[in-house]
């Protein structure tokens, strides 16, 4: 085992155990911290394979932007109401159905070929082809994604209009 | 392409004039992107745009105008309705931008385009269907908005399978590259469980789309809770769209017939979910008494009528996937006609229980017998379009070799008659509480004329219907 598989492994057991918090914890303050972890570690993965500005962008958006928009949204909120997340009755089935998909997801990555770089090395991608990439080649799905954020907002306006808090825009 | 384009132009013009004639500048929208779309297959019949990712071939033409003819019709029967709510402009301008969103994943080839325009359509999709303010409706957008947040994140896992295996997010390259269907021809073995885990994950995200089973919990209580005229462009757009996307992925990406190793893998997963499908939905709606929550289940018999379509892949495409979208054509006018109807009697009656429909044949004979009509259709009798597009869809399984799923297909239609059958003779047969009669609004007349003309006319002439469904599927 090479060092950066030993890191990879490392930090990908950080982000599972991020991502088993945010589920397992009861309150909803520990969750939202525990996806801190797991996105941090997703940030990390992003640094290993030699893509800083993923990285860069994951610690942000993500572990900087909404995560605090979500800690805030859980301040303002009756917080008190809802010390404990919810723990619905078919959860024993949830957890069977889980550990059944994670197996099969596990057996076809394992048992699949995946290409790679022949070389095992990473190629490095400057920023100027990921810009070009986004406004040339990806220039369509870039702008309709704008279109699915101002929906979005219209949405949630729409619905959020009279009676506040009622239905949250969940996107 | 543009012709979505020229809408969300009419669309921002329109936000801005809270003014009685804006479902009249919706229209208008979709007569531009008419007449746009139909300039573009004047110049050139074949193209593709935007590197490959998306294309104007027959198939997104015949899905287009599809969209367009069922956003136009919702737009005529919800006008009088959306005049009683509140911000009007929001309701035209999420309508109008999932349309533009189902038409850009008619054309679209390329997995992130997918995704993307799926979005698009979906979370227009969620604020429709809770924008009346009630109890019902925000829990029915609740739902919804949970369920397919959740099928949105499963086809992202399967797509990030295929883009692992195949290093590409094209489902066809146009100058020969690396693609899906390429990788698919090469039928390397060590690629085969990702493209199936792929393949199933996509299947379950678009499943959820189209409401087959076991994705099809939203389906009755966001019909219900959801205002009518939704309700309609719900059931039917959303239908269509998943589908669309459906035939695009398997047929073009996976590829059909003895050339893609994959492909009886996916046809059995389909074939067996649209046996569930049909069955579930017809038994479930054997005992609902509202009849929102009817055509619910009966919508989600019907996507698994559709999927049979689907699995018929071994007769190949021309009988198979042209089944499915002659199906979804003449399902958009049975289903648009029977919500269209519902929505003219129950806004006057003030109930949606199938109890209070009684002796509706006196009380508005036109609203009844077109409803009557719809229901014939779904049922699958002649000499409405459902029959025809029934017996095309069965014919394409047997020549698959899936005789077993046409007798289950059959079997279901005979469940499916019960309580179909049951509301027509309800409005026929027992006797009126209340006298007084009532016809519908113009403009809702109107739409419903178009929808029962479409039954009728398809039923007795199917062929031009079938011609450019099988046009359609050449493309692919």
């Amino acid at each position: 085992m090479t060092v950066a598989q030993g890191i990879f492994y490392l930090i990908a057991a950080l982000a599972v155990a991020g991502g088993l918090g945010v589920v397992l914890a009861r309150n909803t303050v520990y969750a939202a911290l525990f996806l801190i972890l797991a996105l941090l570690a997703v940030a990390g993965i992003y640094i290993l394979l030699a893509s800083e500005f993923l990285a860069l962008v994951q610690v942000l958006i993500y572990a900087g932007a909404i995560t605090v928009l979500l800690l805030f949204a859980l301040m303002l909120t009756r917080v008190g109401d809802l010390e404990e997340t919810m723990v619905g009755a078919q959860w024993p089935l949830a957890v069977v159905a889980s550990i059944l998909l994670v197996g099969l997801l596990i057996t076809t990555i394992a048992t699949s070929d995946w290409p790679g770089d022949a070389d095992g090395m990473i190629t490095r991608i400057p920023f100027e082809t990921l810009g070009e990439a986004l406004f040339r080649q990806w220039a369509v799905p870039f702008e309709i994604a704008s279109l699915v954020l101002l929906i979005a907002l219209v949405g949630a306006i729409v619905l959020a209009r009279d009676e506040e808090g009622d239905v949250e825009e969940a996107e | 392409m543009v012709s979505a384009g020229l809408v969300l132009l009419a669309d921002l013009v329109l936000r801005d004039k809270h003014r009685g004639w804006l479902p009249a500048v919706a229209l208008s929208g979709l007569g531009a992107a008419v007449i746009w779309t139909v300039t573009l297959i004047l110049r050139d019949r074949e193209a593709v745009a935007f590197g490959g990712t998306y294309s104007l071939d027959t198939f997104s033409i015949y899905f287009k105008f599809l969209f367009i003819g069922v956003a136009g019709l919702v737009i005529l029967a919800s006008a009088d309705y959306v005049k009683k709510l509140e911000h009007q402009g929001e309701f035209w301008a999420l309508l109008m931008l999932a349309t533009s969103g189902m038409m850009l994943l008619a054309g679209a080839r390329d997995l992130i385009l997918i995704f993307v325009a799926l979005e698009l359509t979906s979370i227009c999709q969620y604020a429709l269907a809770a924008f009346v303010r009630d109890g019902k409706a925000s829990e029915a957008g609740l739902k919804y908005i949970l369920l397919g947040a959740i099928a949105s994140a499963v086809t992202l896992y399967g797509m990030a399978f295929l883009f692992g295996i195949s290093g590409t997010t094209k489902l066809v390259a146009v100058d020969g590259g690396t693609s899906i269907a390429s990788l698919v021809l090469e039928g390397d073995p060590g690629t085969r469980a990702a493209l199936v885990a792929g393949a199933v994950l996509l299947a379950a995200g678009l499943s959820f789309k189209v409401a087959l089973v076991p994705f099809q919990m939203w389906v009755p209580d966001v019909y219900e809770g959801a205002a009518t005229p939704v309700a309609a462009f719900l059931s039917v757009g959303s239908k269509a769209a998943g589908f669309a996307v459906i035939l695009r992925v398997f047929y073009q990406g996976f590829g059909f017939g003895p050339e893609s190793f994959i492909s009886s893998d996916w046809s059995n997963m389909f074939a067996a979910v649209a046996a569930i499908s049909m069955t579930v939905g017809n038994v479930m709606a054997l005992v609902q008494t509202d009849i929102r929550r009817l055509l619910g289940y009966s919508s989600i018999a019907q996507a698994g009528n559709i999927a049979i379509g689907v699995a018929a892949v071994a007769a190949g495409a021309t009988t198979g996937a042209s089944g499915v979208t002659f199906f979804l054509a003449t399902y958009a006018f049975t289903n648009l006609g029977a919500f269209f109807a519902i929505l003219a009697i129950s806004q006057r009656i003030g109930s949606y229980r199938i109890k209070d429909y009684a002796g509706m044949a006196r009380r508005a004979p036109i609203l009844a017998a077109v409803l009557a009509f719809c229901f014939v259709s779904l049922t699958g009798l002649p000499p409405t379009a459902g029959f025809v597009a029934k017996i095309y869809v069965f014919n394409a399984a047997v020549q698959s070799d899936l005789a077993w799923l046409v007798i289950v297909g059959v079997l279901n239609s005979a469940i499916s008659a019960y309580y179909y059958l049951r509301v027509v003779r309800h409005m026929y047969l027992a006797e009126p509480e209340d006298e007084s009669s009532f016809s519908p609004t113009p403009m809702l007349a109107i739409a419903l004329g178009v929808t029962a003309l479409g039954v009728l006319v398809v039923g007795l002439v199917p062929t031009p219907l079938i011609d450019a469904a099988q046009r359609a599927v050449e493309a692919l």
